[in-house]
C-alpha cells in the first residue's frame, strides 16, 4: 500500500522555479477529522480546487487565449502542475494524438461544447461541487453542466454501462476515501490542453481530510492504451467557507446551442 | 417490497400491488398515519433510496368525467387500454413508425411499475380537478410568447425553436417533479442538514439546505429555483423560488412562481408527494396536486441527455435536406 503521507519539504533553501514540485503538508500530527454517524471522517461540505490544472494538468507557462476578443481573461495562467513528476507518461503515438488535440483544443475539447467534464477533471474545474455523503452512498454535485457523481459504498457493482463521469466504487481505508472509477466512454479531456485517455481509463482517487477546511486529493490514471504506466494526480480541494456557500446552476446548454447546432440552422451565423 | 406491474397486453389479468386494496388507495390518506420512517443520524425522517413516480393519472381531470375517484374497474380498464396503445405497432414505413418501441426497452408505462391510484387527476384543488384559468397578466404574457414565438420562425429552423425536452435543457425535474414519459425515477441522499433530490432524466438534481437560510437574491434565478426545506413532524416543507420563468408549467407561468411540496413517508414502500403551486401572475389561486412516490430499485443511470443529443442535430439536418429538396435544386 503506498504510503500517502508526505514529507513536510522546507520552503527557505530549496531553489526557486523549475524545482519545486507542488507538495503539501500532511496532516498536522493529532488531526482528525470529525465523524459522522457511521464513525467515518466528515467529507460533507462544498469544496473546490485552487490551482491551473484545468488549463494544463502539467507545468506551463502563461500563454495567449485561442479566442482573441477575450484578450487578457481568456489567456492561460501559468501552473507548476499537479501531475507528480511532472510529465504525463504517454505512450508515443498517444503523445502525437495529444499535441494534435492541443492543436485543435478549440474544435475538440468536449467541456466547450458543456459536455460532462469526466474524472477527475471534475475535481478540479474552477466551479464547486457538493459532497453529500451518507453511509450508503456518497454524492458530488458538480456545478459545471449539473455533472453528478455517485460513488457507491455498497451494491457494488462492474459498470453496468459505459458514461461520461465513469462508474464509482468506494471503500474506507483508514480516513481515506479511495474511490475506483471505471466504465468511462474515452469522451472527456483531463484539461483544456488535450490531456485526454480512451475507455479504458481506470481512476483511482483518495480523498483524505488534512484539515478542517482542506482535503488531501489523488488522482491515479492507468490507461494502458495510452500510457506507458499508471501516474498520479496531486492537489489540496479547499472548503468554499463563506456563509451560506451554494451549488448553483451553470446549466450551460443553452449557452453552447449555438456553438453546437448553429451550422444546421436555416440560416446559419444569424 | 415488490411492486408488481400490469405487464400483458390485451388480457385482463389481475394486478396484485402488494398492499393494495381499494380502502387504501384513497390519495390524501396513509392506511392510518401511523408509519414513522426510519431515521437518519441527524434525526430527518429517512426518505433515502430510489424512487419512482410514473403514474397513468393525468394531472388534469378528463373532459367529461365528474368525479374525484375512478372505481377500481374503470381504472383497471383504462390503464388496459393505455398499455395497449402503448405496445401497439405503427405501420412500417410510415413516419408514425420512426421511433424504437417503448415496450422492447421496458420503457413504457406498463412495465414500469407504475403507481395506482383511483384519482381521476393528480390536482385536487380546485376540486374540479384542472388548472385554475389563467388571468388577464398571464394571458397578456401568453400573447407576448406567442408573438416572439412566431418571430422565430418555423419549428425546425434552429435548435432554439425546439421543445426545451429535445434540446435536452428541461425533463421533469420542475418542480414539481411530475412523471416523464419513461425514466420516471429519483433517488434521495441525506446527509446532516441537506436533502438531496435527484431526477433521473437529464440528471436534475437539488440539494435542498434545512438551516432555514433565506431563499437566494432575487437576481439568482434558476430553471429548477432555489429549494429552501424544513422537516415538519414527518413530512419535508420544500419551498422552491427564484423559478426564472424560462421553463412555464403548461406554457402558462411566469417568472414569478413558487412551489410547495410536501414529502411524507406514507410507509416502507411510499413516499406521498404533495405540491402547491402559485403565480398570482397567471392564476388567481394557486393550485395543488398530488402524487405517489413508490419504493424502487436501483440505481439510477446517467442520463447525459445533451451529450447524446443526435436526435436534434439529425432533425435539424433532415429539416435543411427537405428544403433543399423543396427548393428544386
Amino acid at each position: 500500500m503506498r504510503t500517502r503521507l508526505i514529507v513536510l519539504v522546507a520552503v527557505a533553501g530549496v531553489a526557486a522555479a523549475g524545482l519545486l514540485l507542488p507538495v503539501m503538508t500532511a496532516q498536522a500530527p493529532g488531526y482528525r477529522a470529525p465523524r459522522v454517524a457511521d464513525g467515518r471522517p466528515d467529507l460533507n461540505g462544498i469544496w473546490q480546487a485552487l490551482n491551473t490544472a484545468e488549463w494544463n494538468v502539467e507545468p506551463h507557462a502563461a500563454g495567449p487565449s485561442v479566442v482573441r476578443e477575450l484578450g487578457a481573461l481568456s489567456a492561460v495562467p501559468a501552473g507548476l502542475g499537479v501531475v507528480v513528476g511532472d510529465e504525463i507518461p504517454y505512450r508515443p503515438e498517444a503523445l502525437a494524438q495529444r499535441d494534435e488535440n492541443r492543436a485543435n483544443r478549440l474544435e475538440l475539447d468536449p467541456a466547450i461544447k458543456c459536455y460532462l467534464p469526466g474524472v477527475p477533471r471534475g475535481m478540479y474545474m474552477p466551479f464547486p461541487y457538493q459532497i453529500i455523503q451518507s453511509q450508503d452512498h456518497i454524492m458530488m454535485v458538480h456545478e459545471f453542466a449539473g455533472a453528478i457523481r455517485t460513488v457507491y459504498m455498497v451494491d457494488q457493482v462492474e459498470a453496468p454501462a459505459d458514461s461520461w463521469m465513469g462508474w464509482s466504487n468506494g471503500r474506507w481505508d483508514g480516513d481515506t476515501l479511495v474511490i475506483e472509477t471505471t466504465g468511462f466512454l474515452g469522451t472527456t479531456w483531463f484539461d483544456r490542453s488535450g490531456n485526454f485517455h480512451s475507455d479504458a481509463l481506470r481512476v483511482v482517487e483518495r480523498i483524505t481530510p488534512r484539515s478542517p477546511d482542506t482535503l488531501l486529493y489523488e488522482a491515479t490514471i492507468e490507461d494502458p492504451n495510452v500510457f506507458t504506466r499508471p501516474w498520479t494526480m496531486r492537489m489540496p480541494l479547499y472548503r468554499r467557507v463563506e456563509e451560506g456557500a451554494e451549488i448553483l446552476e451553470f446549466r450551460c446548454i443553452e449557452f453552447v446551442e449555438d456553438l453546437v447546432y448553429g451550422h444546421l440552422a436555416k440560416q446559419p451565423g444569424r | 417490497m415488490c411492486h408488481r406491474s400490469l405487464v400483458s397486453v390485451g388480457v385482463l389479468s389481475v394486478l396484485m400491488v402488494v398492499g393494495f386494496t381499494g380502502t387504501d388507495v384513497v390519495w390524501g390518506q396513509s392506511a392510518d398515519g401511523s408509519y414513522k420512517a426510519p431515521r437518519t443520524a441527524d434525526g430527518q425522517p429517512d426518505l433515502q433510496g430510489f424512487w419512482n413516480n410514473q403514474t397513468y393519472t393525468p394531472l388534469e381531470r378528463p373532459d367529461g368525467v365528474t368525479g374525484a375517484f375512478y372505481t377500481e374497474e374503470e381504472v383497471v380498464a383504462r390503464e388496459q387500454g393505455r398499455a395497449q396503445r402503448e405496445a401497439s405497432q405503427t405501420t412500417p414505413g410510415t413516419r408514425a413508425d420512426v421511433h424504437y418501441d417503448f415496450t422492447q426497452f421496458g420503457l413504457d408505462r406498463s412495465q414500469a411499475g407504475f403507481n395506482r391510484s383511483l384519482r381521476t387527476s393528480l390536482i385536487t384543488d380546485p376540486p374540479n380537478g384542472k388548472l385554475p384559468p389563467v388571468n388577464a397578466e398571464g394571458q397578456r404574457r401568453a400573447a407576448e410568447r406567442a408573438a416572439a414565438r412566431e418571430a422565430m420562425g418555423g419549428p425546425y429552423d434552429r435548435a432554439e425553436n425546439f421543445p426545451l425536452d429535445d434540446r435536452c435543457l428541461m425533463r421533469n425535474a420542475g418542480p414539481p417533479v411530475l412523471n416523464a414519459g419513461y425514466n420516471s425515477n429519483q433517488q434521495f441522499v441525506q446527509s446532516p442538514g441537506y436533502v438531496m433530490l435527484l431526477v433521473e432524466e437529464a440528471h436534475d438534481v437539488r440539494v435542498i439546505p434545512l438551516d432555514g437560510r433565506d431563499p437566494a437574491p432575487g437576481a439568482v434565478s434558476q430553471w429548477l429555483g432555489v429549494s429552501r426545506g424544513r422537516w415538519e413532524g414527518e413530512t419535508l416543507v420544500v419551498e422552491t423560488t427564484n423559478l426564472n420563468g424560462k421553463n412555464p408549467f403548461r406554457g402558462q407561468s411566469g417568472d414569478q412562481m413558487r412551489v410547495t411540496e410536501r414529502f411524507t413517508r406514507i410507509s416502507e414502500g411510499e413516499i406521498r408527494y404533495q405540491f402547491t403551486v402559485e403565480d398570482k401572475g397567471t392564476w388567481d389561486t394557486p393550485w395543488t396536486g398530488e402524487m405517489a412516490m413508490r419504493k424502487s430499485i436501483g440505481p439510477l443511470f446517467e442520463h447525459a441527455c445533451h451529450e447524446g443529443n443526435y436526435g436534434l442535430a439529425n432533425t435539424l439536418a433532415g429539416a435543411r435536406a427537405e428544403e433543399r429538396e423543396a427548393a428544386g435544386k
